[in-house]
């Protein structure tokens, strides 16, 4: 329709396609699903994507609205900027689901993660331990003669690089919450 | 004033406020208090199934043909994992349904008891919502709550659970009007923004086509008269998908037939070739598009659809509309009007010539035959005995049923119903039940293929039950003729179970049900065959032996483009020339 002067919209790939990590770029978002606190409605959620294919990489879920019944999920996914419009679409018409933004189009957010680190052992080790977690401003919350129980809170990424530092020097457990996140200003 | 009342008869209640006149189910242990209920009143007719695979598949005939919800009462357990393969077809296809199953005991759940199953947690994925009821004094509230969640925005199933003693407890009742307005509203009214984008490309587009699906009927009579207007007024040709037949009149002038893997010629390639597409309700899936790649290449894509997630999500569209077919085709005329009813008349005046070309191939041609019945014979005399008449057709799933979509003419929206997402064989037998529950001096018939058939048979016993004088017209090849063709065209003739061995007599079978049989077999008398179908005045099963080995066409083979179709025995004729002819 060359006489309307506007762009054709075919896209060049077929249906099977669509979810290919090399026929376009993956991208990581962070989504935050206000919804209905009714049983089953996380069960929806994480059907949806275990049931169309998407990707999870982390998840978390709580009550933020007592008396509106109302919970706020927060998750990272990751897929072709097809394929996550296609999960806010398809987020947008679960009928609990009240609100879904993408924050990491919305504009800035904070993102936090809060990590529990144990780390075993004696020596030079446990002094190393230490003196990195007051680098990180990490906080003991548990101490025997052998081991510590760290808690950091911060992005994803610190908690990774912390994890890397702590892991030559006896980090035996490791428990993370997953990403919480708001965006900035009003 | 509030009105105490056992959660069973807060069902009955509930059903009566929602203008609910007909129930499909079956009862069982979990059921008991609400089937009490029932007996105990007379508005509310209770169709017994003989499967619950049925009553949800008679309720999606229901609601089909009438455009209200069906509503499904089954019980616990078995009786509600029954229902899982209705409710799948009913989401595919956007069926408004609800369906109450009942529930072990609250104080049971969880323990494996008997006849427990995790029925919200099976059902989820199949139906639009479900709720567990585990208190009485929800129950009202959650009955209401179904009906809305159903019939708005993009329609679906809905499941409500009822635990056995929440029906035995007492609390008060609320009618429809005493609840909060339900939370979930989807928008009906598209972006004027999007509309008048929309009208400017109408107003200049060379080629421009309105590709319709079952979006059009869903949203309701209205909407079907405004496609309608919308096509005569503007002369912008139509094809529509097999869940859309009927919205626009087969006998229209704009009509160009069905689209897809075994639509027409001319609506594929028009499709192809088009340089305007409006998507109407349908849903771009993949029966349609074929390869995607090369699906309409030369086309500005517009998508009218009530539900945000159907756009983008196979074919891009460079206008999105998200909202009602009625609401947007309303105010999409009304612009059009309003801007000077302009259309670009001399390009659309080639571009009829051009299909008229494809037209010319005369793509639905077979060969006859004066000793075996042709099945596509056998609906054309159908199709011309039936004409004129207040007629209903159902189908099952297979070559039978794209021959029905090709050779039956629907002039009439909620008059064709078919389990066209989902594909489920044993569709057709019970919907067509549930088609004449809801149109007791229609005429109703079931097109069906002797292995599709035979999946629901035993809801015979429901139609002679009723009195409900279903025609079963069962297109007879002793194959399951679809999985037949494919194994000829792609996996090198090697027929693995595509042959219905150990056929029942269709004739006998008809008089065990207690209703009438015949089975026709020579063409000559065929005609006095479908009209002793027509005139007995009871249920009526036709066994028409048609040819073995008949292939469906024109095919476009899967992974192909719409201008690579298979044309069958058209390919052959040989007296057709024309412009289309260089693409096939």
């Amino acid at each position: 329709m060359n006489a309307l002067n506007i762009q054709k919209g075919a896209s060049s790939h077929s249906a099977y396609d669509l979810r290919d990590p090399n026929a376009q770029v993956e991208e990581s978002h962070t989504l935050a699903v206000l919804v209905e606190n009714e049983p089953g409605v996380l069960a929806r959620v994480i059907g949806l994507f275990s049931g169309r294919g998407y990707n999870i990489d982390s998840l978390t879920v709580a009550e933020v609205d007592h008396t509106g019944h109302q919970s706020r999920i927060t998750m990272v996914t990751s897929g072709t900027p097809a394929v996550i419009e296609q999960i806010k679409a398809q987020l947008g018409r679960i009928v609990p689901v009240h609100e879904v933004h993408d924050l990491t189009v919305e504009g800035p957010a904070v993102e936090r993660e809060l990590g529990l680190f144990k780390v075993c052992g004696q020596g030079d080790k446990r002094v190393e331990a230490l003196r990195i977690a007051e680098i990180f401003r990490a906080n003991v919350v548990d101490s025997t003669l052998e081991s510590f129980v760290f808690e950091l809170v911060g992005t994803p990424s610190k908690l990774d690089a912390f994890a890397e530092l702590m892991r030559p020097l006896g980090l035996s457990d490791l428990a993370r919450t997953g990403v919480a996140a708001l965006a900035r200003g009003i | 004033m509030s009105r105490i009342m056992t959660g069973a008869r807060m069902v009955i209640e509930a059903l009566r406020d929602q203008g609910v006149d007909t129930v499909f189910g079956y009862p069982g242990g979990a059921v008991l208090p609400i089937y009490d209920e029932l007996f105990q009143q007379n508005d509310i007719t209770h169709v017994l199934v003989r499967h619950e695979q049925g009553a949800v598949h008679m309720a999606e005939g229901y609601a089909r043909s009438t455009g209200k919800p069906g509503v499904v009462l089954v019980t616990s357990g078995p009786g509600a994992t029954n229902a899982v393969t209705g409710l799948t077809d009913a989401l595919m296809d956007s069926i408004p349904l609800v369906v109450l199953s009942g529930q072990v005991p609250t104080f049971l759940i969880g323990t494996d008891g008997f006849q427990e199953a995790d029925t919200v947690g099976i059902t989820r994925p199949c139906t639009k919502h479900n709720w567990l009821v585990k208190d009485t004094a929800d129950l009202s509230a959650t009955i209401h709550k179904a009906f809305h969640v159903a019939t708005s925005g993009r329609p679906g199933p809905v499941l409500i659970d009822i635990p056995k003693d929440v029906q035995f407890a007492e609390d008060a009742y609320q009618g429809p009007k005493q609840i909060d307005p339900p939370r979930y509203q989807p928008v009906r009214k598209g972006s004027v923004t999007a509309i008048t984008r929309l009208v400017e490309l109408i107003e200049q587009a060379e080629r421009p086509i309105l590709y319709t699906g079952g979006g059009v009927v869903n949203s309701g009579p209205g909407a079907s008269q405004l496609l309608r207007e919308l096509a005569d007024a503007t002369g912008i040709p139509v094809t529509s998908t097999l869940m859309g037949l009927g919205a626009y009149p087969a006998s229209g002038k704009n009509w160009i037939g069905m689209l897809g893997m075994h639509g027409l010629y001319e609506a594929n390639l028009a499709m192809h070739g088009c340089d305007l597409m409006i998507n109407i309700g349908a849903r771009f899936d993949d029966r349609i598009t074929g390869r995607i790649a090369e699906f309409s290449p030369d086309s500005v894509k517009a998508h009218i659809d009530i539900d945000p997630s159907s756009i983008n999500k196979v074919i891009h569209v460079d206008i999105p509309i998200i909202g009602d077919v009625g609401h947007v085709l309303e105010d999409l005329l009304k612009i059009w009007k309003s801007r000077g009813r302009k259309v670009n008349t001399a390009a659309l005046g080639k571009w009829w010539e051009q299909i008229e070309g494809w037209k010319s191939k005369n793509c639905l041609f077979y060969r006859n035959s004066d000793t075996i019945i042709k099945p596509q014979f056998a609906l054309q005399r159908l199709e011309a005995l039936t004409k004129g008449r207040d007629r209903y057709v159902a189908t099952e799933v297979g070559q039978h049923q794209m021959w029905a979509a090709q050779f039956l003419h629907f002039d009439e929206p909620n008059r064709w119903m078919t389990s066209g997402g989902l594909g489920t064989m044993g569709y057709g037998l019970p919907a067509s039940i549930g088609v004449q529950m809801a149109h007791p001096e229609a005429l109703v018939i079931n097109v069906a293929g002797d292995a599709s058939w035979l999946m629901n048979m035993q809801e015979m016993g429901t139609a002679v039950q009723f009195r409900l004088p279903v025609k079963q017209f069962i297109l007879n090849n002793e194959r399951l003729g679809m999985v037949r063709q494919w194994q000829q065209l792609l996996h090198g003739e090697r027929y693995s179970q595509s042959w219905s061995d150990s056929l029942p007599d269709f004739v006998k079978l008809a008089e065990a049900f207690g209703c009438k049989g015949a089975q026709v077999q020579d063409p000559k008398d065929l005609d006095d065959a479908i009209q002793q179908m027509i005139d007995y005045d009871g249920p009526f099963i036709l066994d028409v032996l048609v040819e073995k080995h008949e292939n469906c066409f024109p095919m476009i083979p899967s992974g192909k483009p719409h201008n690579e179709m298979l044309l069958g025995d058209a390919e052959t004729q040989g007296a057709i020339q024309g412009a289309g002819a260089a693409l096939v």
